[in-house]
């Protein structure tokens, strides 16, 4: 069953501004383009809590789940 | 009427940390209680609080809830109504041991106490030395909080509506509210939460400003729905701002960055503070260096191609030291100002923090408003909790960690009066009027069908730069003019919003074409109650209300000790007394003073 883009677009509303500016980004730059398999992936790492989430962003934690790591850096870039 | 009808004893309207305590107090109960909100709870702004909780345990450093209270009105600059500070103040041990049991992992004391640590503003004896008050879970108090609250809610059976977004309030022909309607996200259906007790607890609008410390949830959907049902917003000139908020993107960088030395610095480089501040300089109070910062953009110092804000400079600290005590502060000026502070300055400008104003309430929680001559008449089966109520606690100024326990506090008392006067019988499910729905269904019509319309960002965007350039930290009459002018134009422009998205489900466009209907409302009252308000008083402080004999530190209480509320209704204001009169015989009314650390 496909993702729905909205849901996934509206699960990027996050506690931390930190976050939402750089989903504000992110969803500007890329989220138009990604596939269903990486939307699927996005979509299971915005179940994270945010301070984890902000923590891989921001590079202080390192992300150790391989299916996140393409998005992780997507975040990142500045 | 062709809508879904759920029925209630009770609605909540927001998860954050009010929210869930108040629906913890009602399903525990036992009353059948629904809680919509727009996000999973746990992602509510609450979790960005680091801060801490406040409450005086005495567990590390002497302390008593008198000193408690003082702090507070004194921090409130008098606007604090002081009944509802002292119950919060109070109340506050039993609510902090009560999160305690719920689990909540506070820090510790080496006997296995809750650990306190000092915070500004909090002093013992009456301002005489620092206390040790704020109660913390390390730097994510907020964030321990409400998973504490969320775990104990599923428990007690709590029924969530997860990513539902409330529309408006429903009232009948006597003004008592009988529930809300709401759209579900998923399937863009509105349906009427029918309740015979609605609690509001929706936070603060912080996005009305352009640089904000506040999450983009914070619409300020509360006081949207509160405004648009013909309810007052009280004391919405109030906004606490942050001196050193990253400019452009508002992520806050704390006050220990100038701890460790960092420097502010204009467009020529010159340490400005110590022509504001010759002792403290760059580690004055915060509202002294958020309005010298402003003073010097305002005079043509600014920095950048805008001139638009200042620059705070460590990069005279080693990287070591940077790196050692400033990590994440080093992040954020990477991520958000593109500069890294070992090599280049952050620029920086004051941001909007939180929100002292709101809906107005009693210490019980109830919604009260101007009737027949009573300022403070409960609206029948409206309460409302946290910083989207106004009890008022925080008055012209809040102390840090008082926000939390704001939260906690009157997010029970709202709970246990909904409860008692369930209980009593005085609650009962009323008669919806016919057209209950028509004012949300007639929102959701019109964008729908919107033609050649004003575009929301852009709206939203011009609402934002008005507020930051006319009501922001610190205040000019003729910019307070102007800006009533210019944001009643605003307003005009996001009566006409269109979308390009027209579908149904999941349509974040829509969403935030309502939430910009919300934060429209608070920045009309901001504004408005601002231009109104010919005094400084703790956060409104006016360039031509200045620190005088008569009038210390520009407060008038002479004409405007009192309580300002804002009517959507032709924009009317009308004012109403600050209560100086405790609680209880258990204390003497804390006497009014000038406002000095």
């Amino acid at each position: 069953m496909s993702i729905n883009r909205g849901r996934v677009r509206w699960q990027c509303r996050r506690a931390l501004l930190e976050l939402d500016l750089v989903f504000e980004r992110f969803l500007e730059r890329h989220f138009d383009r990604l596939g269903d398999d990486q939307i699927a992936d996005l979509d299971d790492l915005l179940r994270c809590e945010d301070h984890d989430l902000w923590a891989m962003v921001n590079g202080s934690k390192a992300c150790e789940t391989d299916r996140w790591k393409e998005m992780i850096g997507l975040l990142r870039q500045p | 009427m062709n809508v879904a009808k759920r029925t209630f004893d009770a609605v909540i309207v927001g998860a954050g940390g009010a929210g869930l305590r108040a629906a913890l107090q009602l399903s525990e109960a036992g009353l059948k209680t629904a809680v919509l909100t727009k996000v999973f709870p746990t992602r509510s702004h609450t979790v960005a609080a680091q801060g801490g909780v406040a409450a005086s345990l005495g567990n590390t450093t002497e302390d008593n809830w008198h000193w408690h209270m003082y702090d507070t009105v004194k921090g409130s600059d008098w606007l604090g109504d002081q009944d509802a500070i002292e119950f919060m103040v109070k109340k506050a041990n039993e609510v902090v041991i009560e999160l305690e049991h719920y689990g909540m992992p506070f820090d510790r004391t080496d006997n296995g106490k809750i650990y306190q640590r000092p915070f500004g503003g909090h002093s013992m004896n009456y301002g005489q030395a620092p206390v040790m008050r704020s109660c913390a879970a390390a730097d994510r108090t907020g964030h321990a909080m409400l998973h504490a609250l969320y775990q104990r809610n599923v428990r007690a059976n709590t029924q969530f509506f997860v990513e539902w977004n409330a529309l408006d309030l429903i009232r009948n022909s006597e003004g008592d509210v009988l529930g809300v309607t709401a759209i579900e996200m998923e399937t863009g259906e509105v349906s009427i939460f029918h309740a015979k007790a609605t609690i509001f607890a929706t936070g603060g609008a912080g996005r009305i400003f352009y640089s904000s410390t506040n999450a983009f949830i914070n619409t300020g959907d509360g006081l949207g729905m509160a405004a648009r049902a013909g309810i007052p917003l009280e004391d919405m000139e109030f906004w606490q701002f942050h001196p050193t908020g990253v400019a452009g993107a508002g992520v806050l960088i704390t006050e220990g960055v100038r701890g460790e030395g960092g420097i502010l610095r204009n467009d020529s480089g010159e340490r400005f503070m110590e022509r504001y501040a010759p002792n403290l300089k760059d580690l004055a109070s915060r509202d002294v260096v958020s309005r010298s910062m402003v003073t010097e953009i305002n005079e043509g110092r600014g920095c950048g191609p805008d001139k638009d804000h200042v620059l705070l400079d460590i990069t005279h600290l080693s990287p070591e030291t940077i790196m050692k005590r400033l990590p994440g502060i080093r992040e954020i000026s990477i991520q958000f100002a593109g500069v890294d502070p070992i090599k280049a300055p952050i620029p920086v400008v004051p941001t909007c923090h939180y929100q002292m104003g709101g809906i107005p309430t009693n210490y019980k929680g109830q919604v009260v408003v101007p009737k027949d001559g009573n300022p403070n008449v409960p609206v029948q089966g409206f309460y409302a909790a946290g910083e989207c109520a106004c009890a008022s606690v925080h008055g012209a100024n809040r102390l840090g960690t008082n926000s939390l326990l704001d939260l906690l506090v009157f997010g029970k008392s709202a709970g246990e009066t909904v409860v008692e006067d369930f209980q009593s019988g005085n609650l009962t499910l009323k008669p919806l009027p016919d057209d209950a729905a028509d004012m949300s269904l007639a929102r959701i019509a019109r964008l729908e069908n919107q033609k050649n319309g004003t575009d929301v960002h852009e709206v939203r965007l011009a609402m934002q730069r008005t507020m930051q350039k006319h009501a922001g930290v610190f205040r000019f009459n003729e910019l307070l003019t102007e800006g009533v002018t210019r944001i009643l134009e605003v307003a005009e422009q996001s009566l006409h919003t269109e979308i390009g998205d027209k579908s149904k489900v999941w349509n974040t466009a829509r969403t935030e074409a309502l939430e910009l209907d919300n934060l429209i409302e608070v920045a009309k009252a901001t504004m408005i109650s601002a231009e109104a308000r010919k005094e400084s008083r703790g956060a409104h402080v006016r360039d031509d209300a200045p620190d005088t004999a008569e009038n210390p530190n520009g407060r008038d209480d002479k004409n405007w000790l009192k309580h300002t509320l804002w009517y959507r209704d032709g924009n009317r204001l009308d004012y109403k007394p600050v209560n100086l009169k405790p609680l209880s015989d258990d204390v003497e009314p804390i006497a009014l003073a000038k406002r000095t650390y």
